[in-house]
């Protein structure tokens, strides 16, 4: 049995079909990345395992459980935490407390959440900025959040979709070095970026997909030198 | 926890020591009638401040509280009174059942189905003479001649809910409300069931409007169809409530439900009596120009803005304190 694997995962929009026939397994402990030129349905694969969408066809199997017709705050429970692409800051809750309403995924009391919540704020470099309103954050300070808050819920895996997506280049290498903490931290993760340094540093494995389907799986240097994943960002000559 | 109960220790004393030193019944029964607006304006907020789920029905649940007690009394022939122990609980099961049809789909629907609701239920308690006897109403008689009892009553009905209130938010549950409030996707995604704590949610806010409800049967020993369905009396009156006082506060309702009931029974009454009669016709006006006027310069309400509306206090009178020193 796999840590996490999908199976044949195929998801149609229509006639559209965003994801097709994808398999791919991720090894606990490692940081897997998924890649792919815009549109190609990376967003659409998270969405599909954090049980957003309905699965058109083919299983998600998450520690030898299906997920498959989960409803999304279950398969939180089960360990999968995610954050946003765009992200979803709890505006008008302070920092902390948005953290807190995750924490309490695992209690049910006050002072735990507090405690756990401050745990993870401290980790992700955020305990400063405690009290502040979420609106009032900075796009990379609200990027920090969302990992913070999928933290929080105590996941054994985390999807992170695009989190270094319009940041500085320092924010960004500061990124690298929280990813690398949870990932010391015993945590599995499933990465979606499009930035190749960031990327090809700290992955495991990648999978490369187009229009929904695979070009390649393999460590970044095989990914990197395939003459597919070439044409699927630069295209022909 | 402190802060709460110190701010909350002044209101209550004087409420509590407000029928001994007025002797007046008819101020007694205003106040009472705010207290209850106190529990209603509460619970409405509870669900459509904390929990973004908006009602445009509350009038499903004071209704219902209200009629569980009058049918106490006229077909199981027993005490009205009854309908205190009995009202929330099935306001709690009308709630849930619209709750579980509504809450599955986001947007406008459960406001919308509230006002459907809403009017149908009126409408039943209309035509169905045969359990409701309709239009005629139902009539008991009070229990007691004095204002007092009923008036410590609704003060303890009012403590109740806005302790209980307070209680719930500072819990996993009031968390997992604003949360959904905020972003109903996010919150999912942080593990908690939308569907499950708006249903909760609804479960205490419809609660204490059918007890509210059930108070009023008591106390008023009349009621029909019109009166406790309605969907202006009622049902908008719990939104002015909230808004006037704050959305999302816990200090909101309670101030909101003083503001606008004083201010009903002001214009009700032409002034006390001072101003001509046709005054009185006005007051659905005077309403809606206050809802413009709120929403447009202290959209937060009374205790949402009150730092906003310190400081243009403070800008009218400055220093308050030199002016007596001079």
């Amino acid at each position: 049995m796999s840590f996490f694997e999908t199976q044949h995962l195929t998801k149609a929009f229509g006639g559209l079909i965003a994801v097709n026939d994808l398999s791919f397994k991720v090894e606990q402990g490692k940081i897997y990345g998924l890649i792919g030129p815009n549109g190609s349905g990376k967003t659409t694969v998270f969405n599909l395992i954090n049980g957003y969408y309905p699965i058109t066809s083919g299983t998600i199997l998450f520690e030898g459980q299906e997920l498959n017709g989960l409803p999304t705050w279950k398969i939180c429970k089960l360990g999968i935490g995610r954050t946003f692409q765009i992200v979803k800051p709890l505006r008008r809750m302070t920092v902390l407390e948005n953290v807190m309403a995750s924490a309490f995924n695992r209690t049910a009391r006050e002072e735990e959440s507090r405690e756990k919540a401050l745990e993870v704020l401290e980790f992700c470099e955020l305990l400063k900025k405690r009290d502040y309103p979420a609106k009032g954050l900075t796009i990379g300070d609200r990027k920090r959040l969302e990992i913070a808050r999928a933290l929080a819920t105590g996941p054994k895996l985390l999807l992170l979709d695009e989190t270094m997506a319009g940041l500085t280049p320092q924010e960004q290498a500061d990124g690298v070095v929280l990813i690398r903490k949870i990932r010391d931290s015993g945590m599995t993760i499933i990465i979606v970026e499009h930035i190749m340094q960031v990327i090809m540093n700290i992955c495991d494995q990648i999978l490369c997909i187009n229009y929904g389907q695979e070009i390649v799986q393999g460590s970044p240097v095989e990914v990197a030198n395939n003459p597919a994943v070439i044409e699927a960002y630069l295209g022909r000559e | 926890m402190k802060k709460m109960r110190w701010s909350a220790l002044i209101p209550l004393l004087l409420l509590l020591v407000f029928p001994l030193v007025i002797q007046s019944d008819y101020y007694r029964h205003i106040f009472i009638i705010a207290l209850m607006w106190v529990v209603i304006g509460s619970s409405w907020n509870l669900l459509a401040g904390y929990t973004g789920q908006v009602s445009f029905g509350h009038a499903i649940f004071f209704g219902t509280g209200a009629y569980t007690a009058g049918l106490c009394a006229t077909k199981l022939g027993i005490s009205a009174w009854w309908g205190m122990l009995l009202g929330g609980p099935v306001a709690v099961l009308v709630g849930l059942f619209i709750g579980w049809v509504c809450f599955r789909l986001r947007g406008p629907y459960f406001a919308l189905a509230t006002i459907a609701v809403g009017e149908i239920f009126r409408i039943v308690a209309t035509v169905w003479r045969d359990l409701t006897d309709g239009m005629q109403g139902i009539l008991i008689m009070q229990t007691f001649r004095s204002k007092i009892p009923y008036y410590y009553l609704a003060l303890f009905l009012a403590a109740l809910c806005v302790y209980a209130i307070h209680r719930v938010i500072k819990s996993k549950w009031g968390y997992c409300f604003v949360a959904i409030r905020e972003d109903q996707d996010a919150a999912e995604s942080m593990g908690i069931s939308a569907f499950r704590y708006k249903s909760l949610s609804l479960a205490v806010s419809s609660f204490f409007t059918g007890l509210a409800g059930a108070f009023y049967m008591n106390y008023m020993a009349f009621i029909d169809p019109h009166v406790v369905f309605s969907l202006h009396y009622i049902s908008i009156m719990a939104i002015l409530v909230g808004i006037i006082g704050g959305v999302g506060t816990l200090w909101g309702p309670p101030v909101g439900a003083f503001v606008m009931v004083l201010l009903q029974e002001t214009f009700r009454s032409s002034f006390f009596g001072l101003l001509p009669k046709w005054v009185s016709e006005g007051h659905v006006l005077v309403f809606g120009v206050l809802v413009i006027f709120v929403i447009r310069y202290m959209a937060n309400g009374i205790v949402g803005d009150w730092s906003k509306i310190k400081r243009i206090w403070s800008k009218e009178k400055p220093e308050p304190v030199a002016t007596i020193g001079s």
